[in-house]
């Protein structure tokens, strides 16, 4: 067991670290600005790390990656992350689900018109699935796609799809033969979101802020060449996808999450000395201090597994569940420990930072796998344990 | 970086599970609770034959010269059987003690005797309830005579030499005492733990050496610290333990027509307890390579380590009875020794307030050291 780099990985980490203190800087994410301007940061930088070759670590070079290991693009990863860069969703989608299942179900020809302008940023994607009735229970889309010629036709809706209102392109799984069971008869595609029929709405969430959106499809013409996969494979592509993402969520690489509540504690007056005189309040932070380290070092141990080529499956799904939940109890300790005044933030303050956090951890014990679905991948994978019952197996489903 | 176990542990972790869990079987653990029994003293000498006992012992005394981590896969086989020996008082605390800071005489006299599991040592430090730091420390060498009285002490009925924490003139000292000595008197106490027996030790000018060949301060730092880490592996395994019995048990039980593991109340209990095992496991990992690698890093590490697996354990063996059901509470069922197992290991060291305050102290860059303590 070696926690340190090895001499190759801190010779990566130390150029690594050089170019992105040479140029990750100027990309940072100023205080205020509006989406847009974030969305061509973000796509800025995206060209920035391509041109510098950080782009698609785990690529193939002859597609504009860098054919390097996992081990490298997790050093990277670490490095990028002491900066505040634009890199939400928009990014995010296309390098760790667009390019993944294109990748791994595409054509060749599909692989080259795709990974080139994604890793330079000049193509930003997002996640079509979610619909009304088909969340966790992803199976269930309704949306309906039917061949016409060299083309199909979609109709239908999508919820929950973030940023589609900045994207060029969409990951979008639908129905194409409803007399099969559910996972059977679904396809999926990649569509450009200027198709004429596609239509984006903004949704206001409970932060204020609206990047999510309903995503209506009357007769959208999507061609036969942006099908991924074989008809009726959609189901082994939206796992490809969700495989992917959850490898990649979970704490951030310093720790600097608790460690820094920590220091808002001492900041924090109360009684003439701080917060963090207070036993309880040192004991709840250490708690979430040791859980995030904990979080940290088992996300070691998943890399390791990776680099060997191994599966991690459902342990992904733990870290997931941890750091969620996590995040939410930690934000909302951090509000409590001001007492009244944890209420009022001035904008941009550190408190507005912390009620933000307490806004969006709601979110995430939601998106990308729900805490009660995680528990049941997890008792179902990790343990062993009976899975659920399925009322709606082996049913065509336009008999459910 | 590669953070996991080598094939070697590997193996070593499964002949030692192999072992443990076939000598320290429910029946054996019941008939030495209902003999009163002190210990396991025939699997004392089977896992001092395999060389358990000298893991991390230097080989010019006895030991194998072997890692932190190699003894934590140890200790996590030791938590998973539950086992009634002296490993935590005699080798992580005592020798460990002496390793640390005896003189080479010391060491040459002490070390192999621990090591072949010939003598049994135990560290003596609380007192009472009032804990055993500053003004609590009421214990003193003067000369080379020692008074005070010790409680509990775990083990201190086998246990042959004792490490005692001490007061000389005004700063905490370490005193090496021989315990077949007439100013030694031990009383057996009621211990919440049946299979851990503790004593109340009282020292009448009992003859004692100081171990002193480094600051007594920074080596209770240390000591506390990679004891620390090895009862996390300790915990991670009683509540591995505790899950997996648990599991088996809903896979069985039908109940409603159907088995009680397919009930999402059950499923969703277990996977929280599975995350948290996975997560302590993950800290107790960092905390033995820190011990050996970055000692720097140690004090955060340790108190991470312990604090995640004081939970994952607390909660593993409360829920381990609770699925369990009527059955969970019967002595015949074998839930109640990790129930009981996990308060000791929770106590012993002290609780989580005093290692949350170590952690927050020992922050990098913790600029709030001085003021709040
Ligand atoms: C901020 C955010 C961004 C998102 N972005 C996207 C996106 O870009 N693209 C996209 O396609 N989707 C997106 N989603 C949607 C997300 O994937 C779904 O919200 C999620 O999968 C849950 O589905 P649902 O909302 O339909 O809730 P439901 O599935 O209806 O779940 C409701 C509750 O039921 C629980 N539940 C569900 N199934 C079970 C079960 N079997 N047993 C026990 N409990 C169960 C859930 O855990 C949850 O608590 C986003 C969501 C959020 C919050």
């Amino acid at each position: 067991m070696d926690f340190n780099d090895t001499p190759e990985e801190a010779a990566f980490r130390k150029e690594a670290r050089e170019w992105l203190a040479a140029h990750a800087p100027a990309f940072e994410k100023p205080e205020g600005i509006s989406e847009a301007e974030e969305v061509a940061l973000g796509k800025a930088w995206q060209k920035r790390l391509s041109e510098g070759g950080y782009a698609g670590i785990l690529l193939p070079k002859k597609y504009g990656g860098r054919g390097a290991t996992i081990a490298e693009a997790t050093v990277f990863g670490e490095e990028e992350n002491n900066y505040h860069l634009a890199k939400e969703a928009y990014i995010g989608i296309g390098l760790g689900m667009a390019l993944p299942v294109i990748f791994k179900h595409g054509t060749p020809e599909q692989i080259e018109k795709f990974a080139g302008p994604t890793l330079r940023g000049e193509m930003t994607w997002c996640q079509l699935f979610s619909e009304p009735s088909a969340g966790s229970d992803l199976a269930a889309v309704r949306t309906r796609a039917i061949k016409d010629g060299s083309d199909y036709i979609v109709n239908g809706q999508k919820v929950w799809s973030s940023w589609a209102h900045h994207s060029d392109w969409g990951i979008l799984i639908v129905r194409t033969d409803p007399t099969l069971p559910k996972h059977k008869g679904l396809t999926f595609f990649v569509v450009d979101m200027k198709t004429p029929g596609i239509d984006v709405r903004p949704i206001r969430q409970i932060s204020g802020a609206s990047d999510f959106n309903e995503t209506f499809l009357t007769d959208v013409r999507i061609p036969e060449s942006c099908r991924i996969g074989a008809e009726g494979e959609g189901w082994a592509c939206a796992m490809t996808v969700l495989m992917g993402e959850r490898l990649n969520q979970g704490s951030e690489g310093k720790g600097g999450g608790i460690g820094a509540l920590i220091r808002y504690a001492a900041d924090t007056p109360r009684n003439g000395g701080s917060a963090l005189d207070s036993a309880a309040i040192r004991t709840a932070l250490a708690s979430a201090y040791a859980e995030e380290q904990a979080e940290r070092y088992f996300q070691a141990r998943l890399r390791t597994m990776v680099s060997r080529g191994e599966n991690p499956g459902a342990l992904a799904s733990m870290v997931k569940l941890a750091y969620t939940n996590r995040y939410q109890k930690a934000s909302g300790l951090a509000l409590e420990m001001r007492g009244p005044a944890g209420l009022i933030a001035e904008e941009g303050s550190e408190t507005a930072h912390i009620q933000d956090d307490y806004i969006w951890s709601t979110a995430l014990r939601v998106a990308g796998g729900a805490d009660e679905v995680l528990r049941n991948q997890i008792a179902e994978r990790v343990l062993g344990m009976p899975g659920e019952m399925r009322a709606d197996k082996n049913v065509p489903f336009d008999q459910l | 970086m590669n953070f996991d176990l080598s094939d070697e542990q590997k193996m070593l972790a499964e002949q030692a599970r192999g072992l443990l869990g076939e000598r320290s079987s429910s029946d054996r653990l019941r008939e030495l609770i209902d003999a009163r029994a002190e210990w396991d003293e025939s699997l004392w000498r089977e896992i001092a034959d395999m060389g358990f006992l000298g893991v991390t012992l230097p080989e010019e005394f006895g030991g194998l010269g072997m890692t932190e981590l190699d003894l934590g896969v140890i200790s996590e086989e030791l938590g998973r059987a539950n086992t009634a020996l002296p490993f935590f008082s005699s080798i992580i605390l005592a020798a460990d003690a002496i390793n640390l800071a005896g003189s080479d005489a010391q060491k040459a006299h002490w070390l192999p005797k621990l090591a072949s599991g010939e003598a049994i040592g135990t560290f003596a430090y609380a007192e009472g309830a009032a804990g055993w730091t500053g003004e609590a420390l009421k214990t003193r060498v003067d000369g080379a005579a020692l008074s005070g009285q010790k409680t509990p002490v775990a083990d201190g009925g086998i246990a042959t030499v004792a490490v005692v924490l001490a007061r000389v003139a005004d700063k905490p000292a370490l005193a090496l005492v021989d315990l077949a000595q007439s100013g030694v008197t031990r009383s057996r106490l009621n211990s919440f733990d049946q299979l851990r027996a503790h004593y109340a030790i009282q020292f009448d000018a009992a003859a004692a050496e100081l171990l002193e060949s480094a600051p007594t301060e920074r080596v209770l730092d240390q000591l506390f610290d990679r004891a620390a880490v090895q009862a996390a592996f300790e915990a991670v395994g009683g509540a591995d333990a505790c899950l997996l019995m648990a599991r088996d048990y809903a896979m069985d039980r039908q109940i409603f027509g159907r088995p009680l593991s397919s009930y999402q109340a059950i499923k969703h209990k277990l996977a929280n307890i599975a995350v948290a095992v996975e997560l302590a496991r993950s800290n107790a990992y960092f905390g033995a390579w820190a011990a050996l690698n970055d000692p720097d890093a140690l004090p955060v590490a340790a108190a991470s380590a312990r604090l995640t697996a004081i939970d994952a354990f607390e909660n593993a063996a409360r829920e381990n009875i609770q699925v369990h059901g009527g059955i969970g509470y019967t002595f015949e069922a074998n839930c109640h020794f990790y129930y009981r197992r996990e308060r000791t290991l929770a106590l012993s060291l002290g609780g989580r307030e005093p290692w949350a305050d170590r952690l927050i102290q020992h922050l990098p860059g913790s600029q709030f050291k001085a003021e709040t303590v």
